[in-house]
């Protein structure tokens, strides 16, 4: 497809961002993958464009990152954490069931194009593990079922909403967001969950607190020891 | 040792995330404060509060700050590292989600003391969540003066750009981090030079963590003694832990230094169904794995390299005794391989060949001489690779072999899923074998 004029413009938003403008080649990807589906190589001569470097570095960063698709991407991209604390603790029997009901293995994208199933790696939610991701977004403490639930839902085009963050869009929106992450749904959905509050409810339960400021405060403490 | 919530105190006001919500709390006091300081002298009360950086490597703050060289007509960097990746590490994502403006206070102090006029908050990519929240921080920040140019009418001009990654572990690696920001293959590069004289674009930079830097308002405006009350001698301060595995409350937990595993997992509610801790990692998957006999050893930097391992990111994975340590070892081994950037043999070569040989003995194929095998290749990798990712891929096995070499003996002959049924680690209710 070819490069449109808005694209480009966005392009150079992108470059001004930054002292140097091939430090804006990854949010670039990010956008070229959300506007055309996928990493192009016309994208990719975008960004090398606006970079100010060659279709061959651009393509070797591309190729580098796990998140840009070289191949059209699906409308949501589901990824499962079979990394050890996700897949032990069922992440495992999530991936097994979403393949099972997509008809898809690792990597791949359904038919229809309207999923793409991803084993991944450690999504820093350990402690709401087993974890999903749908276009990015958390689905925390997913079985088996739930997570089944999750993607006939979407297929039917049903609301689905993150466990902590707003309601799924599709891939190619979560990939915008990267680019330009002020879309204005900071306030959506419920980022903050009981989990990331467990230490605090406890701590309020049996009346714990950090010592407040020493009265009167000393001027200076002892000397580091590093 | 008592829970004390300081980062996390508030984070059960939804507005937190708000400019207005944090200031609430005093939120931007410690900035003032700050800009009324000698940056040297907010070096210096750094330094003198010891803390220490939450990243994992535990290397004193102030002390990597003053290494940036100053009055030398170059600009700095300063860059936080927001690409938290490591398995069992997932506190540096719930800190930008929930308290997001005591990070960019953070930052724009510490770009201060640095005399940074830019700032970089690199946040892996797979956490849209996390990036929005952030740069909606910094987008209110900015419209409140206290971001940009001129700030609050000291004079100090600090931006900051929120950056995307795009799914590269490897790039949590401070220098890669640098290639990475730079619009390069995440690769690392050869130190020295260090950051802190040749960082992004060849600049004196400082890259902190994100839980590091998130300490600074309050230490600015608490100050060193205050500080001080928490922790012990070489490991001040207090920690947001985040403790998962087969406890009955996993979650975030923030603790000073020193607090025992026992304790937090009290806090924690215990092991499920009270059954015993098989085996705990302190900080992630790179450090070595410790057992129920070390749950009361202080969770500080010093007494966790006394016990053979590291406090890492501080936060603790715990496995019960339906977990087959072969199969949790393997799966490490299956990320390092895959998360290996590829550019030095020793990590690219050794963790393809790790990975195959565990993997056949997770499926009851393995033999004695692969024992060895694989003790030797651990030995091959470590301290001979490039970064720190060579040395962590050589972690799991030796110390899972410590503790549980009968395990592995039985995987020459028995698959692992045959000696420990995976349905019975599942978390959730009617999990049924595969």
């Amino acid at each position: 497809m070819p490069i449109s004029d808005s694209t480009r413009e966005q392009l150079d938003e992108l470059v001004a961002r930054y002292p140097r403008p091939r430090s804006a080649l990854m949010p670039m990807l990010h956008l070229l993958q959300s506007i055309e589906g996928e990493v192009t190589p016309d994208g990719i001569g975008a960004c090398a464009d606006a970079a100010g470097v060659s279709a061959a570095e651009a393509t070797a960063v591309a190729s580098f990152y796990t998140m840009y698709k070289r191949r059209p991407g699906a409308t949501h991209h589901i990824g499962v954490c079979v990394n050890t604390m996700c897949g032990l603790l069922g992440g495992d029997a999530v991936y097994d069931a979403l393949a099972q009901r997509l008809g898809v293995g690792h990597d791949q994208a359904t038919e229809d194009g309207a999923f793409w199933l991803e084993r991944i790696e450690c999504q820093a939610a350990c402690t709401h593990a087993p974890v999903m991701t749908v276009d990015w977004e958390f689905m925390d403490d997913v079985t088996p079922s739930s997570a089944v639930d999750v993607v006939d839902r979407l297929a039917r085009g049903e609301e689905v909403a993150s466990t902590r963050g707003p309601v799924i869009r599709d891939w190619r929106a979560s990939e915008r967001t990267l680019a330009f992450p002020e879309d204005g749904l900071a306030g959506e959905g419920t980022p903050v969950d009981a989990k990331m509050l467990a230490g605090l409810a406890v701590a309020k339960e049996r009346g714990m607190a950090a010592p407040g400021v020493p009265d009167p405060a000393p001027t200076a403490g002892p000397e580091a020891t590093a | 040792m008592t829970l004390t919530p300081v980062i996390t105190e508030h984070w059960d006001d939804p507005e937190l995330y708000t400019l207005a919500g944090y200031r609430r709390y005093g939120g931007y006091r410690a900035l003032a404060t700050a800009l009324k300081t000698d940056p040297d002298a907010l070096i210096s009360l750094v330094k003198d509060s010891g803390l220490r950086g939450r990243g994992g490597a535990g290397f004193p703050t102030g002390l990597k700050w003053s290494f940036v060289p100053q009055n030398d007509g170059k600009e700095h960097y300063l860059v936080v590292n927001g690409d938290e990746s490591e398995p069992g590490a997932c506190k540096d994502i719930p800190i930008l989600l929930a308290n997001p403006h005591s990070l960019v206070e953070g930052v724009v102090i510490t770009a201060y003391a640095i005399r940074a006029k830019r700032a970089f908050i690199y946040v892996r990519g797979e956490v849209p969540a996390a990036i929005r929240r952030i740069a909606n921080a910094v987008a209110e920040a900015r419209a409140a003066g206290l971001v940009g140019t001129n700030i609050l009418g000291s004079g100090v001009d600090v931006d900051i750009v929120v950056h995307a990654g795009a799914g590269a572990y490897i790039c949590g690696e401070e220098t890669a981090l640098l290639d990475s920001l730079e619009g390069f293959r995440g690769q690392p590069r050869l130190k020295p030079p260090f950051p802190a004289v040749a960082g992004l674009y060849a600049s004196p930079t400082v890259i902190n963590n994100v839980e590091t830097i998130c300490n600074i308002p309050y230490i600015v405006d608490r100050g060193v003694a205050w500080f001080r009350q928490f922790g012990t001698e070489k490991s001040p301060g207090f920690k947001v832990m985040a403790v998962s595995g087969h406890v009955n409350r996993p979650g975030i937990y923030e603790a000073p230094l020193g607090i025992t595993m026992r304790e937090l997992l009290d806090y924690a509610g215990g092991m499920r169904d009270g059954r015993p801790v098989k085996f705990w990692l302190p900080g992630g998957s790179s450090v070595p794995m410790l057992t129920a006999e070390h749950l009361d050893i202080p969770l500080t930097y010093e007494d966790m390299a006394a016990a053979g391992t590291m406090l890492g990111t501080g936060t603790p994975m715990l496995f019960d005794d339906t977990v087959s340590v072969v199969k949790a070892v393997t799966r490490w081994l299956e990320f390092y391989k895959h998360e290996s950037c590829g550019k030095c043999t020793p990590c690219r070569e050794g963790t393809y060949f790790i990975t195959g040989t565990l993997e056949r003995f997770e499926h009851g194929h393995g033999s004695d001489a692969e024992l060895q095998t694989l003790t030797d290749l651990c030995g091959q990798i470590a301290g001979r690779s490039f970064c720190a990712l060579g040395d962590a891929a050589a972690t799991p096995y030796p110390a899972a072999m410590k503790y549980f070499r009968d395990e592995f003996v039985a995987a020459t002959t028995t698959p692992a899923d045959e000696q420990f049924d995976p349905a019975a680690s599942y978390v959730f209710a009617g999990a049924t074998a595969r």
